[in-house]
């Protein structure tokens, strides 16, 4: 008998995962068509696009796309490559245009996508179909406030239903602003030179933060922060569909939507209560607690991590092999906010996070060494069976990660 | 010769850099210095209103040499080779007390049996003071177009 990817004994209260899913290139392969081409990928925020023309060219899910706001204002991708030879129609990663032509036999496509140009057009015969040569599209876009998707699955369900119970926890970072939320410009282009799924994992486990990040909470209590900062109460969250979070409390570094910290200048605390005021006036007592008391991660299946923590952080990644994995990261800020409020969010999201903070690149190293370790074959299982038992699993526990897990194992095992 | 001075400056900083002596290179610091390595696809991005990738000032640029010094940066434990090549070093403006300077720069690393290069530009502000000149700014512009395959930039540029 085939060995399971993974041995999820409810009673006994174990969950262990199979190391091959993190080594063999056939699991990767069986990936991509399981997974990245049957589920919503995350490709782009409405922000990007501000004006009509704006585009932004990117690979997603393995494809290369562009994602343009055209001159009638509607958001769309197109999967870049000439439906002539297949040149890419799109060669800069961002701009404004309102056609895009090719560089070799000089098609030209508006920014709808419709077939504009043609050089000696009168060459070719009445078979000549502009319609069906217009620049090509993902199956499924779709939008959910502001979060732009794409699906290689035609059948996949709406958007929103997919989400399941991460929607709500969307709501809880699109909310945090009256004038909407941006991407700030600046982007984290990196990797990690390990499977795409440790990456995923780890961004949902807070089992590890004490040991990895020692010397980013030393930084922050030696800059007057809580020193409880650790012993925070929280839980693990499975949002279905393999979507995951973890949730916690208090905040000690901070939240830039309505929590003061030690690392935000003194100045800020009255800004920081007049907009906690006004968050309970939009949404209610409770709803604004967890708006501004609690720090979330949060994972939407399979492979976009947003992180509304000490700032929110917008993370998408794609494997390029088992051992290789891509990452992109965008901060995510108040479109409306102040000049100081937007320098402290900047200022407290480089203070961990990103290929130079003192968090992620700890990470990064800890998760390559893990893939180089699975060289030992020998030892086969990960083990994921923290808080298993327990009636209510906290944020240190391992629940959201099973979540992930379950879900990753329902689709690679389908049909078997 | 001003560039003469400049350049043994800087080639003395790199080894200090190199050798890991952060505690003498952190003398070489003002109070009010500043460490920036803008975003690749932002590199003339003011830091305060786009995300950079390390926008350090003075307290955080000391933590962050200390922590490499110490027992918890896991990602420099142990600790990285490097060296730095320092090039076409080319002094934009001085006067008697500030002098702004930009130089190429090539810094290599080695662990964990993988090689990675970080090419790009430095500017910095350097002032005169009584023990000598001092750097007040401190930018390293990559060239590189992200960080792949390096991942992380856990060494002082």
């Amino acid at each position: 008998m085939k060995t399971p990817f993974i041995i999820d004994d409810r009673e006994l209260g174990s969950f262990k995962v199979n190391r091959r899913v993190f080594t063999d290139p056939e699991i990767l392969r069986q990936e991509r068509v399981k997974i990245f081409d049957r589920t919503w990928i995350y490709a782009a925020h409405e922000s990007e696009l501000k004006a009509p023309g704006a585009f932004c060219a990117r690979t997603v899910a393995g494809r290369p796309v562009i994602v343009v706001r055209g001159d009638d204002g509607k958001v769309r991708v197109f999967l870049n490559t000439c439906t002539h030879r297949g040149v890419p129609v799109c060669r800069t990663a961002s701009g404004a245009a309102h056609t895009f032509r090719c560089p070799y036999h000089g098609w030209t496509f508006s920014n709808q996508g419709r077939l504009i140009g043609l050089p000696q057009a009168d060459a070719y015969s009445d078979a000549l179909n502009r319609d069906d040569l217009a620049l090509a599209s993902p199956p499924r876009v779709e939008i959910y406030r502001g979060f732009i998707f794409i699906s290689f699955n035609p059948d996949i369900e709406p958007l929103v239903e997919y989400l399941k119970d991460a929607k709500d926890y969307l709501d809880l970072v699109c909310d945090q602003s009256e004038g909407g939320m941006e991407v700030i410009a600046g982007t984290h282009f990196y990797c990690t030179r390990a499977n795409w799924k440790l990456v995923i994992e780890n961004n949902i486990d807070l089992y590890h933060v004490a040991t990895v990040h020692k010397r980013y909470f030393d930084y922050s209590i030696s800059a007057g922060g809580d020193s409880n900062t650790l012993r925070r109460s929280g839980r693990g969250i499975d949002l279905h569909n393999g979507h995951a979070a973890v949730e916690s409390t208090p905040p000690a570094g901070g939240r830039m939507v309505a929590y003061w910290g030690p690392p935000f200048p003194e100045s800020m605390r009255s800004d920081i209560e007049l907009r906690r005021r006004r968050i309970e006036e939009r949404f209610g007592r409770e709803r604004a607690d967890q708006m501004t008391q609690y720090n979330r991660n949060l994972v939407l299946f399979p492979n976009l991590i947003i992180n509304d923590a000490i700032s929110v952080v917008i993370r998408s990644s794609f494997p390029i092999s088992e051992d290789y994995v891509e990452i992109t990261a965008w901060a995510l800020a108040g479109a409306d906010e102040s000049a100081e409020d937007r320098r402290t969010r900047i200022d407290s999201f480089l203070t961990f996070l990103g290929p130079g903070g003192f968090g992620t690149p700890d990470d990064t190293e800890l998760l390559e060494s893990c893939q180089r370790a699975f060289a030992n074959k020998e030892v086969a299982w990960s083990d994921i069976s923290k808080g298993a038992k327990r009636e209510h699993p906290r944020h240190d526990d391992e629940l959201q990660i099973r979540a992930f897990w379950r879900r990753w194992n329902e689709l690679m095992t389908v049909g078997e | 010769m001003l560039r003469h001075e400049i350049e043994d400056f800087l080639f003395a900083e790199a080894a200090l850099l190199d050798d890991w002596r952060l505690d003498d290179w952190l003398a070489l610091l003002t109070d009010d210095v500043t460490y920036v390595v803008p975003a690749t696809d932002a590199r003339d991005a003011d830091p305060s209103t786009a995300l950079s990738i390390i926008s350090d000032d003075a307290k955080r640029l000391r933590a962050r040499a200390e922590q490499l010094l110490g027992k918890h940066a896991w990602a420099e434990n142990p600790p990285s080779r490097t060296r730095r090549l320092i090039t076409n070093v080319r002094i934009r403006r001085a006067d008697t007390t500030t002098i702004e300077v930009t130089a190429n720069f090539a810094v290599y690393r080695f662990r964990g049996d993988v090689a990675e290069t970080f090419v790009g530009r430095y500017e910095y502000t350097l002032v005169r003071r009584a023990d000598g000149l001092k750097i007040q700014v401190r930018k390293a512009i990559l060239d590189l177009e992200a960080l792949r395959p390096h991942g992380k930039l856990s060494i002082i540029l």
